[in-house]
């Protein structure tokens, strides 16, 4: 049985080097001022993908993907790991979207494509640690969930057996296609880039990632597998009232830096006799021992 | 102790619809997992800041007259409980039929529960199908008013959902102005669980659970579970012994090791130094690890990333050593050693013997 797959992936900020002027006004994310990468654990979705494809001769793997125009980079990069096409979903419509607007974007996107066998996602994306998407773009295809999945054991019969990663163990489900699954980090990596790939999609680029003095324009025509898909709101029939800031349920009311509150600490050497008197001090007033 | 009987569905109709705060409680079996009982305590103070009812919903398989006494002790007014086959263990689409049809009929102000693997799988269907926000892993919750920047709008008495973002960089405040419930998750240990009576006056509604689940409802089938208890008792320990990537290497979490068990304490770890294979995960302190708040934190070769404050900031008497004296951490610190982890730990478990005694 061939499967009809939708990859879910993110383009987030590398939070691991972030400051408060990362953010705007409005208290959302500033994205173009960061460096972006592929979200750590939509790679081991995809990695999940592929395996289904694999096994499963004639499936194919859709990788969408909403955001800035430079999100395009995701799309790319999954194609070079194997995937067979990209949708770029991008508009300033659906930009400040909370987790539920980011949903029912996606959701329209989906319908578009055709509705899969199954979809599979991150768990969570850095940049916003929620693990809310996944879920809430089941709810709104009326699918059926399976959450913090580690590996997609077998399809048989329009049956999938999933492993979980469970608080404190692991659990083994049964869920019926079509199905919607998330996948955890500890789920296996990404193979890594094809280098046949690479050469043959390294130009695959979204129209509005385009100039007019481009070199190699001529080769778009030739060749159409280097276009990739790209909708805005209009293409995927979005209610407009549902999308971005206006569809957003959730307000930022205010963003801070935390600052420690800096406490009055006694100072100490690694000196014998320092220590011992330290030792001695929290044994005296009882907060050891 | 008596249990209470279950009142009937009529008289829940009856009651007047008082927009109260619900909690989710969560449970393992027969029992009410701990997470579930710190978000009861933290939703009593938000109910009585808002003089409105806490109520509380529990579903699971043969529950009845397991763990109803226990959940109102800490002052819930009204708990729902679900009892049927093939509610434990928990799937996705009964539990949250449960919360949508109920939510229908109660019309809460606020829903909490457990930034669990539960909680984040529940938490977001329940959102999406009431078209209500959620903010996920809360740290903080409380109770304010809000303006409304572009429509000039003025909100008294919203939920304030404060929680690190952007990899614990920057702390915000989410509010969800127009859309109820307001739903918010928070970690396992973030906040703090206190009894308010062992004879509580609650009421018990039990619900006819084949009038909120549909018979499809029940799709996913759980084939196997394997789950075991922590084999640490970080959480709990009352002193923490933890370990940064300055400890520099797995033979140093030993020596921390060493300390730890002379103080009868655990030891822990932050993200950096369970990334690189000093520390196994299940140690790990902060945003995305266990929350602490023990009597005695010694923090070694730790520099202090919010992400790890995040889950450590409450503790008792912070002890910081570190080579370099301008580590972050040390402005929380009570007592500041400046010196390598390996030169002052066997120093410490040295006098500790020669005094303790």
């Amino acid at each position: 049985m061939s499967l009809k797959i939708v990859v879910l992936a993110k383009q987030v900020p590398d939070t691991r080097n972030v400051g408060k002027d990362a953010m705007t006004a409005e208290g959302t994310v500033n994205r173009a001022a960061l460096p972006a990468i592929f979200n750590p654990e939509d790679l081991n979705a995809l990695e999940q993908a592929l395996r289904l494809k694999d096994q499963h001769p004639g499936s194919t793997v859709t990788v969408l993907t909403m955001g800035l125009p430079k999100a395009a980079d995701v799309l790319r990069e999954s194609l070079y790991r194997g995937a067979d096409a990209g949708v770029l979903l991008t508009d300033r419509a659906l930009g400040g979207a909370d987790t539920l607007a980011t949903s029912y974007a996606l959701s329209q996107a989906i319908k578009k494509i055709g509705m899969p066998d199954i979809i599979v996602g991150g768990r969570q994306a850095i940049d916003g640690d929620t693990a809310q998407v996944g879920p809430q773009v089941a709810q709104k295809l009326g699918l059926d969930q399976v959450t913090y999945v580690e590996s997609v054991e077998s399809v048989v019969d329009g049956k999938v057996t999933l492993a979980r990663r469970i608080d404190g163990g692991v659990e083994k489900v049964e869920a019926p296609l079509p199905l919607l699954i998330t996948v955890t980090g500890s789920a296996a990596p990404c193979r890594p880039c094809n280098a046949k790939r690479v050469m043959k999609y390294k130009r695959a680029t979204a129209p509005i990632e385009r100039t007019a003095d481009m070199p190699y324009a001529d080769e778009y025509d030739k060749k159409p597998y280097l276009t990739l898909t790209q909708w805005g709101a209009a293409d995927i029939d979005a209610d407009l009232q549902q999308c971005g800031m206006a569809g957003s349920p959730t307000k930022v009311k205010a963003v801070q830096n935390i600052v420690f509150k800096a406490k009055e600490s006694k100072r100490l050497t690694a000196a014998d006799a320092e220590v011992e008197g330290l030792i001695k001090e929290l044994l005296e007033n009882h907060t050891i021992g | 102790m008596i249990n209470k009987p279950c009142s009937s569905l009529k008289n829940i109709y009856k009651r007047k619809i008082m927009n109260n705060v619900f909690v989710y409680c969560e449970i393992d079996k027969y029992t009410v997992e701990e997470v579930s009982y710190e978000l009861l305590t933290k939703g009593r103070k938000l109910a009585n800041e808002l003089g409105v009812q806490l109520e509380a919903v529990v579903a699971g398989t043969d529950i009845k007259g397991k763990v109803e006494q226990e959940i109102l002790s800490y002052g819930v007014d009204t708990l729902h409980v679900f009892d049927a086959e093939g509610l434990y263990p928990y799937t996705t689409k009964p539990h949250t039929s449960i919360l949508v049809n109920l939510f229908k009929e109660k019309q809460p102000q606020i829903c909490l529960m457990g930034a669990t693997v539960i909680g984040r799988d529940l938490g977001p269907r329940v959102s999406s199908s009431l078209h209500s926000g959620l903010t996920a892993d809360c740290t903080a919750l409380e109770i304010g008013e809000y303006d409304d920047r572009k429509s000039g709008k003025h909100y008294d008495g919203l939920l304030y959902q404060i929680r690190p973002a952007f990899g614990g960089n920057i702390v915000a405040t989410i509010v969800n102005p127009d859309n109820r419930p307001q739903m918010a998750t928070v970690r396992s240990g973030v906040m703090k669980a206190e009894k308010v009576d062992d004879n509580y006056n609650g009421e018990v509604v039990c619900h006819e659970v084949e009038k909120y689940v549909a018979p499809e409802d029940y799709v996913v089938r759980v084939i196997e579970r394997h789950v075991e208890k922590a084999n640490n008792n970080l959480k709990g320990a009352p002193i923490v012994v933890a370990g940064g990537y300055g400890v520099g290497s797995k033979e140093g979490f030993d020596l921390l090791q060493k300390l730890a068990d002379e103080l009868h304490g655990e030891v822990g770890a932050t993200r950096a130094a369970v990334d690189a294979g000093y520390c196994e995960h299940d140690r790990q302190i902060g945003q995305t690890g266990v929350t602490v708040r023990p009597k005695v934190y010694i923090a070694c070769g730790i520099s202090g990333a919010i992400q790890h404050v995040a889950g450590m900031k409450e503790s008792g008497i912070v002890i910081s050593i570190n080579t370099d004296p301008n580590a972050p951490i040390n402005q929380l610190a009570d007592y500041v050693i400046t010196g390598s982890v390996e030169e002052v730990v066997p120093k410490m478990i040295k006098y500790y013997k020669e005094n303790s005694k």
